[in-house]
């Protein structure tokens, strides 16, 4: 994977609201995350992060509002300008999302091979040099997702979100279900792919070690809003008590009198 | 009181006419998928192999043993009519015309339709499908398309194996334990075989097989939740395709029979 010019891409959300049933899960969302700046966006389970990065990736419709990528209205695209454009991002996926009827080599090239941008034959160099860089042995290349550990599973979701070189990279919960050293160590790998790639990342997490490590820039969503947005490493000293309360992981607070109501 | 009782009346009404609008559209779309590129022919190798290649001995044994049953049973009802030499008949005409295509169908949709609808529900509710599209493909293009077309080019050989071990059964019990002539069994079953008689088994098998693929990749694509929701997909695959191959079985017969 070679070092490459930074992205022009940036992704700004105007106004973006979504609503299941009578659920408002995003009601109104504003976010500009500049081209190759690394945004964490953080927020309690059911606050909409999922939805937004799904909005963004076009996987799910938003009823009203703008995004924005690269200065152009994802939204007001031709579906062949909207394709091209996707094309450009990368996604890792909360589980992995790894097919379980691919080897990881395939796993890893699926999106090369699927554009023709290379061979069979080719993509299996290329799924070493990639989980080399996620530091995993060419030999892992001809197992299946399903006789990997967790933490393997996740470092290849990661090879595989990066081996086409995207310019935008999302990422949801990429530390869950990891115990802390094999999270810091993915939190490493990202922040390395990300930089290496030059390109634009949103990250959504709970784990707050982990959105300092990734994070240049965070922003705290809460019922479907972006209540705060700042430094990544203010967490926790932000002054802002729903975000320090949240940050701290504290009971008491703004957000916990929320849920009590 | 009245406006509550309608309402509870059509409610469910209407969620069926908005499922088979659905389902319709989706078929549409699958279909429209099969004729245009890219086409994932390693995708359609592997769902052919299984459903043609590992589906085959349990619908052999099915046919096998229904052509058995089908001889010793007509024997114990023509009997009573001095009608044994008709047993020959029945069996082929029986087993190529309705039992072959719509017994190899519901084996077919217990073992394929389940296994499709949980394939892709386990992919739906892991992210497996959601992770196609940001990997620049088409998931409709890639894991529906081929299936369907898959099994409904399988299901029509699976049929015609069924077809001769079916047969075969009848002619293993009618000259074994019921006392034949092999020949003359042979002669009356060759007699009385029409060439329709094997078309409209195969075209029915068709039929079945693309409803079989339909019903398990659609179960399976729009399944929701967890496990349970994985569950749901694959007995609602079943049970919808079964119901639908008894009830298409009908259809297509009538059309045959119409000419």
């Amino acid at each position: 994977m070679s070092s490459q010019r930074p992205t022009t891409l940036g992704v700004k959300l105007i106004g973006l609201r979504k609503a299941f049933g009578p659920k408002q899960v995003l009601d109104g969302v504003n976010l500009d995350i500049p081209p190759n700046s690394s945004m964490v966006v953080l927020g309690g389970s059911g606050s909409g992060k999922s939805v937004m990065l799904k909005c963004i990736l076009g996987l799910i419709q938003p009823d009203e509002g703008v995004i924005e990528i690269g200065g152009q209205d994802v939204l007001k695209m031709s579906a062949r300008d909207r394709t091209a454009l996707m094309n450009r991002i990368g996604m890792l996926f909360q589980n992995g999302a790894l097919f379980d009827s691919l080897p990881v080599w395939e796993n890893v090239c699926f999106k090369l091979l699927a554009q023709k941008r290379i061979t069979r034959r080719a993509a299996r160099d290329k799924a070493a040099e990639v989980l080399a860089q996620v530091g995993l042995a060419a030999s892992v290349g001809d197992l299946s997702p399903a006789e990997l550990s967790g933490g393997m599973q996740k470092r290849v979701a990661l090879a595989r979100a990066v081996a086409a070189e995207p310019e935008i990279i999302l990422f949801d919960e990429p530390t869950t279900g990891l115990d802390p050293i094999m999270g810091a160590v993915i939190d490493g790998l990202i922040a390395d792919c990300v930089h290496r790639l030059g390109a634009t990342a949103i990250s959504i997490t709970h784990d707050m070690a982990s959105a300092r490590r990734i994070g240049q820039q965070a922003a705290m969503l809460y019922r479907g809003q972006v209540v705060w947005t700042g430094p990544a490493a203010q967490l926790g000293d932000t002054g802002n008590a729903m975000v320090d309360q949240f940050a701290r992981g504290e009971r008491e607070g703004p957000i916990t009198m929320e849920l009590r109501r | 009181m009245v406006t509550a009782f309608l309402a509870a009346l059509g409610r469910p009404i209407v969620a069926a006419c908005r499922s088979a609008g659905d389902l319709g559209l989706f078929a549409l779309e699958a279909i429209s998928h099969v004729f245009r590129p890219p086409f994932y022919g390693r995708q359609f190798l592997r769902h052919f192999i299984e459903v043609a290649y590992f589906s085959l001995p349990v619908v052999a044994l099915t046919a096998l043993f229904t052509g058995m049953v089908l001889a010793l049973q007509s024997y114990t009802g023509f009997a009573r009519f001095n009608a044994q030499s008709a047993i020959a008949s029945v069996v082929i005409l029986s087993v190529t015309r309705e039992l072959g295509p719509v017994l190899a169908g519901l084996m077919v949709a217990g073992r394929i339709g389940a296994a499709m609808a949980a394939e892709l529900g386990t992919m739906r509710v892991t992210d497996q499908i959601d992770a196609l599209t940001t990997l620049s493909t088409d998931p409709m293009k890639y894991l529906v398309a081929p299936r369907i077309l898959a099994a409904t080019v399988a299901l029509p050989l699976l049929v015609l194996v069924a077809d001769v071990l079916g047969a075969m059964g009848g002619f293993v019990i009618g000259t074994v334990k019921l006392g034949f002539v092999p020949a003359t069994y042979l002669k009356a079953s060759w007699d009385v075989l029409q060439l329709q008689d094997v078309t409209s088994g195969l075209a029915k098998a068709a039929v079945f097989g693309f409803v079989i693929a339909l019903m398990g990749c659609y179960s399976g694509y729009r399944s929701k939740g967890g496990a349970q929701g994985v569950g749901l997909a694959t007995t609602s695959a079943v049970v919808l395709a079964s119901i639908l191959i008894l009830a298409l079985d009908y259809v297509v017969t009538e059309a045959f029979f119409a000419q």
